[in-house]
């Protein structure tokens, strides 16, 4: 088995506030390979979000990460000096963020935005960059890029910009890409190309993808593998198949039960009760058992551990069939 | 791109005739100019004589009419006081104005600039807490006392500068210019200091806000996650969004530098146009104040359409709504 791009071991990121740290992310495990897109799905506020920002080095204090480790194609990542970790930023770790209007400095153009991404990382004349911007363009599916390349963000749509932005992430062939909500933002007839778009990048370029969403048809649609996280943790990972026909996590569960179908079925949704827990208030044992329908004792006091089942890993304790005596 | 300029212009125009039609009703409120010509014991006859030569017998209307004909042309009459054409007069003045605002402006935008962007970045080193307290005394003190201050300090104390004048000035033409001698650019320094403090730390409180406000944004993030250099993301990124707001204000601020200048120009004695205003106000010379009115007016009326211009320069969304909308 080869070296998988993306490894995150059991990573922590903690939040320091008023109230004491807060910690919203505690103890997440992950590869991602070459080639393959991991999705990661979840409510607002599990901490899919910060996860991407802390693969990228990009958590602003008062956050830190404060325990475990990222490896990126077999190097150590997370306690890189700041300088170390820039140059790996944009150069073997794309990111994409949610809303693309924003996302582009609006006083300069797209082309100059480009060619200066591409000269920080590639030993590029003007001219080399230039004309590989205008490439880069062309790929994402810009229609006539050596003129739009010379325009300004505000004179492109949502979509194209968003393309634009992709182009920015993947211009010097980064072996990661982070994809933060990039559908989101966009119209739905839009969000369907955006993904493909990626899709293809990922096949052809043979980079690895994160693609952070709490959309279930994008995750189902793009993903090799997908991660559900609660609460700042991985419920559940496994073969996007897999967990999408048959979930085991009870929170898994409730998330493809609300998904409608066309089907026609007029069965209600599936709801899960109550909302995720804040971050201060994080429950004792499973962080899900006040809203879990099979919760018992053990849920209440003991925090479940990832065990393997199949394919597909799941930190419930539902499916540890001898239970260790420390559940007293 | 280019209606929008006509389009302003025209509107600073209109600006101009009503500046216009205030400075000419000074004089008509400012009681009779003859009074102010003769003496005690001219009679009516001449006094008639002088009026039909001044044209003060016309209707109003074609008073006005030749009293904006003649400013278009910079006449604004004869000083009550000096006895010399008032063209003359403040064309004199005005390169030592000019001058001072000037170097007031670049003084305050460069000093400002750097000392926002220092400390929107370094938010708790001890410099920025420094210059904090500085922009704190420079917006609370009065212009008159700060001067006051720094000719006791760096005249009486020290005699390192200067307390009042230009030192020498050289003639280019009929511009006059302190710049070119050392004693005339000792001269500038306390002056330019006490008039551009005001806006130094209006400028470099406003950096400091804009610049805050811009590191927060989404396509600084952006920019970091590209991995640009810090270098790139602060003075290529940053500070290029946080020009645009600077550039109005201290535009617009370099107008109030030149009406401000009256006090300065007082406090160091500077042969400039303010200076010549307050003499011309303790003498009830209507000519002089009507034509300052309209020089002041006009210098404003001029950097709005500048910065106006400007602006579309800085910012290219501005153009592309400019080009729209007509």
């Amino acid at each position: 088995m080869t070296e998988p791009v993306l490894s995150v071991r059991n990573l922590q990121v903690e939040f320091a506030s008023r109230r004491g740290t807060l910690r919203a992310i505690d103890g997440v495990s992950f590869d991602i390979a070459k080639g393959e897109v991991l999705g990661v799905v979840g409510e607002s506020g599990a901490g899919k979000s910060v996860t991407g920002l802390s693969v990228i080095g990009l958590i602003d204090p008062p956050g830190r990460i404060a325990g475990g480790e990222i490896h990126l194609s077999g190097l150590r990542i997370d306690n890189l000096p700041p300088e170390e970790m820039r140059r790996i930023r944009g150069k073997r770790i794309g990111m994409i963020f949610q809303d693309p209007l924003t996302s582009l400095n609006p006083l300069y153009r797209i082309g100059d935005q480009i060619v200066e991404t591409i000269r920080t990382h590639l030993d590029l004349s003007e001219q080399a960059a230039r004309r590989r911007a205008i490439d880069l363009l062309a790929e994402v599916g810009i229609p006539a890029p050596e003129k739009r390349i010379d325009g300004y963000p505000h004179e492109f749509s949502g979509g194209m910009r968003q393309r634009v932005v992709i182009a920015l992430a993947i211009c010097a062939e980064p072996e990661l890409i982070i994809a933060d909500e990039p559908t989101t933002a966009l119209d739905v007839s839009v969000q369907a190309q955006i993904i493909s778009l990626i899709k293809r990048l990922g096949r052809d370029h043979g980079t690895a993808v994160m693609l952070v969403t709490h959309d279930m048809g994008v995750i189902a649609e793009t993903s090799d593998r997908v991660a559900v996280m609660y609460a700042g943790r991985v419920a559940e990972i496994g073969p996007v198949q897999d967990v999408v026909k048959t979930p085991l996590h009870p929170y898994a569960k409730g998330l493809m039960g609300a998904i409608p179908t066309l089907a026609g079925d007029d069965k209600r949704l599936v709801q899960i009760p109550g909302s995720m827990p804040r971050l201060s208030a994080i429950p004792r044992g499973c962080s899900f058992n006040p809203r879990c329908a099979f919760a018992f004792d053990r849920c209440r006091v003991e925090r479940p551990d990832p065990l393997p089942r199949g394919a597909q890993s799941v930190a419930c304790h539902l499916y540890d069939a001898v239970p260790t005596e420390s559940a007293a | 791109m280019l209606a929008f300029t006509v389009r302003r212009a025209i509107q600073a125009i209109g600006v101009m005739i009503a500046v216009g039609i205030i400075s000419f009703s000074m004089f008509r409120f400012a009681g009779d100019p003859v009074n102010q010509m003769v003496s005690m014991d001219t009679s009516g006859a001449e006094r008639a004589a002088i009026r039909q030569s001044l044209g003060l017998d016309d209707p109003v209307i074609v008073q006005f009419g030749r009293y904006v004909a003649n400013a278009a042309q910079f006449k604004f009459g004869v000083s009550y006081q000096f006895r010399l054409p008032v063209s003359q007069l403040l064309s004199e003045r005005m390169p030592a104005t000019l001058e001072l605002a000037i170097c007031a402006t670049i003084f305050a935008m460069v000093c400002g600039i750097l000392m926002g962007v220092y400390s929107a970045l370094r938010r708790d080193s001890w410099l920025t807490h420094a210059f904090q307290a500085i922009s704190l005394i420079g917006i609370s003190l009065p212009t008159f006392l700060i001067g006051i201050l720094l000719i006791y300090l760096f005249s009486v104390t020290l005699g390192w500068l200067p307390s009042f004048g230009r030192g020498e000035v050289v003639r280019i033409g009929w511009w006059t210019t302190g710049l070119l001698t050392l004693s005339g650019l000792k001269a500038l320094i306390m002056p330019s200091v006490t008039l551009g403090l005001f806006q130094l730390t209006l400028i470099m409180r406003l950096v400091r806000a804009e610049m805050l406000e811009v590191m927060r944004t989404d396509y600084i993030r952006f920019a970091r996650a590209r991995g640009l250099t810090t270098r790139a993301i602060h003075f290529g990124h940053a500070l290029r969004n946080t020009l645009v707001p600077v550039i109005t204000v201290a535009g617009l601020q370099f107008g109030s530098v030149i009406a401000f200048a009256i006090i300065t120009e007082t406090v160091f004695q500077w042969p400039g146009m303010g200076l010549l205003f307050v003499q011309a106000v303790q003498n009830v010379d209507i000519p002089i104040m009507a034509a300052y009115l309209m020089m002041v007016s006009l210098i404003f009326v001029t950097i709005n359409l500048v910065v106006d211009i400007l602006y579309t320069i800085v910012d290219p969304r501005l153009r592309s709504t400019v080009s729209r909308a007509h």
